[in-house]
């Protein structure tokens, strides 16, 4: 069905394509969705369309700015939703959770939530955040292809397409796409994440590094706030999902 | 001192506190923001192991009696140093002052030092209490918080002129460590609270200070480790690491701590339990016995005895001046703290 198609009534939107919809928000900093990282206290669906989400997060003092970013785009997500006539999104246990709220609420953006307190500045830590997905993503395309022994050299040749499809690599896709840097089949694997210009066998080790230790970061926080939301509530958000990586190979 | 297999290690928890954050210590009308910021330590508290949690009600105030006991007679510290945290808008009488920190060092000479801090915005009145607090202390290292808000400021960098003249101060007054919090924030920012590229320039203008850089500008460890590679005289500040990820992320532990070793190199990171938020005592135990957990890790530097040595005492030592025991020295070669050991990876790196 088609956005607007209905209007009185909700005939086949379910709450799993809400679900699915907070799916496609990421914690900025993290570059995870809200689902799977837990915040996802719960999410309805009423009979007049009205869907109905609360967000969690690990502390009472998250950084408001990340915060007020994931509270808009679930709100945008959710309301995109075809057939949901009305959304709530409300932020709770947080310091800043009634300006948040209101806010996002009012369509306001966070400096007019924030007045007197806060500049814009947030779009510009959004890119800076997404490239650093970048890095990070291209260390999860390219391990697998070192441990199988492939060169430097042949490493800076390869192309996007060249390397197996996995949702690793659509994932990095994605990213790029968003910051509009090269992210079709013929565009070169390696590219740097502000520049776009393919990256070099010289450049090669150290871009590599760079990404190693930029995906170690991302993941250690989005193992950190685990640990902090599961002290905080002791129960799973709705799509929660544990860090994988680590419950394979240490517990 | 701990001992493990014959090998001895001297301990100087380079990063800890005395706090009261018990609800007769709350400002009125901000009870909520001293409420949620103890209940946050708290939570972090969370990520030990369960045999080390405290309640709340232990975790908001513990005593004298509490911390000499989890510190020294348990935690095999030998040498405490106390980073005191202000939050005055909160905790009326501070939530960890230097006087508070300094009277109970007092009663145990020898086993604190005593930081003290600053804040550029003071002006100087603060450049007179700092000096004050030098001579009533004997402090020769500081600890910042960049990110603080204060009467309308939404934080400060060491970027800043006026930040330079305390830094100079610093210097005048024979300040040696300049301990940054570049972590989990302490009070609402729009700005970037975590960049650290401030420190890179105050690093390379005061080459005869060192930065301990705390909580290794989690959540930027990678902003912090590119920096730190190019500054000889910026330490990785350990608080929060081993606290915060050996027990709970073993595996993201071992990552941190071999892209730490990999970029900034086991001579120039120290030690912190972060007390009370843990206690020292597994800490120690189990950083003596950690090692990477499998094959995979391959590609980071190796530990042994003497990397552990370095990281949990003998840098801090260094950096603080304090005499280590002939039998807890390295076995092998090498230099604590030696800032011409880092690891300049720019050049050169491999996977």
């Amino acid at each position: 069905m088609t956005a607007g198609a209905t209007q009185e009534a909700t005939p086949g939107t379910t709450l799993s394509e809400v679900l699915a919809a907070l799916d496609t928000v990421r914690d900025p900093e993290i570059d995870e969705p809200v689902t799977s990282l837990g915040f996802v206290s719960a999410c309805t669906l009423a009979d007049d369309g009205t869907a109905r989400v609360r967000l969690r997060l690990p502390t009472y003092f998250c950084a408001p700015n990340f915060a007020f970013l994931m509270v808009a785009d679930a709100y945008d997500a959710v309301v995109a939703v075809p057939g949901v006539r009305a959304a709530e999104v409300v932020l709770e246990d947080h310091f800043a959770a009634e300006a948040i709220n209101g806010g996002v609420a009012a369509r306001a953006g966070f400096a007019d939530s924030f007045v007197g307190l806060a500049e814009g500045e947030l779009d510009e830590l959004r890119t800076g955040f997404v490239r650093k997905a970048v890095l990070a993503g291209t260390d999860r395309v390219c391990r697998p292809l070192i441990a199988e022994g492939r060169t430097p050299e042949e490493l800076a040749s390869l192309r996007l397409g060249d390397v197996p499809p996995t949702a690793d690599r659509e994932r990095l896709r994605a990213r790029r796409a968003e910051l509009g840097l090269p992210a079709s089949d013929d565009a070169p694997l390696l590219v740097d994440p502000t520049t776009g210009e393919p990256v070099g066998t010289e450049a090669l080790p150290k871009h590599l590094a760079r990404s190693r230790l930029t995906r170690v970061n991302l993941e250690a926080n989005g193992g950190i706030c685990r640990g902090m939301l599961q002290h905080r509530y002791g129960t799973r958000g709705e799509g929660q999902r544990d860090d994988m990586d680590e419950m394979e190979e240490v517990r | 001192m701990y001992e493990k297999d014959g090998n001895k290690y001297f301990v100087v928890d380079s990063h800890m506190h005395y706090w009261d954050a018990s609800p007769q210590n709350w400002v009125a009308g901000q009870e909520q923001y001293a409420k949620g910021w103890i209940e946050c330590f708290h939570a972090y508290q969370g990520l030990g192991p369960p045999e080390t949690h405290w309640s709340i009600e232990h975790f908001q105030k513990y005593s004298e009696d509490d911390l000499m006991k989890d510190v020294f007679e348990d935690g095999y510290v030998d040498v405490a140093v106390f980073q005191p945290t202000y939050l005055k808008e909160w905790y009326a009488d501070g939530f960890n002052t230097t006087e508070r920190n300094g009277a109970l060092s007092e009663k145990h000479p020898g086993k604190f030092i005593v930081n003290t801090r600053w804040d550029p915005r003071e002006g100087s009145k603060g450049l007179e209490e700092l000096a004050a607090n030098v001579e009533r202390w004997g402090s020769i290292g500081v600890k910042l918080y960049t990110a603080e808000w204060r009467d309308g400021s939404r934080g400060w960098t060491l970027k800043d002129p006026e930040a330079y003249e305390y830094l100079q101060k610093c210097q005048e007054l024979g300040i040696k460590n300049i301990h940054v919090h570049k972590g989990p924030t302490i009070w609402p920012l729009d700005k970037d609270a975590f960049d650290v590229s401030d420190v890179d320039h105050a690093a390379t203008d005061f080459p005869e200070l060192n930065f301990i850089v705390e909580h290794v500008g989690l959540p930027r460890i990678e902003d912090f480790c590119f920096m730190a590679t190019q500054e000889p005289n910026v330490y990785a500040g350990l608080s929060v690491v081993i606290g915060g990820f050996m027990h709970a992320r073993p595996k993201f532990f071992a990552k941190v701590m071999g892209e730490l070793l990999f970029w900034v190199g086991e001579d120039k990171m120290t030690f912190g339990s972060d007390y009370g938020i843990w206690e020292p005592k597994w800490q120690v135990e189990g950083f003596v016995d950690w090692d990477y957990p499998s094959e995979e890790f391959s590609d980071y530097p190796r530990v042994n005895t003497d990397t552990k040595r370095k990281i949990l005492g003998l840098n801090a030592a260094k950096l603080y001046g304090i005499e280590v025991p002939e039998e807890c020295r390295l076995s092998g070669e090498g230099t604590p703290a030696a800032q011409d050991d880092a690891a300049l990876v720019t050049e050169g790196a491999t996977v």
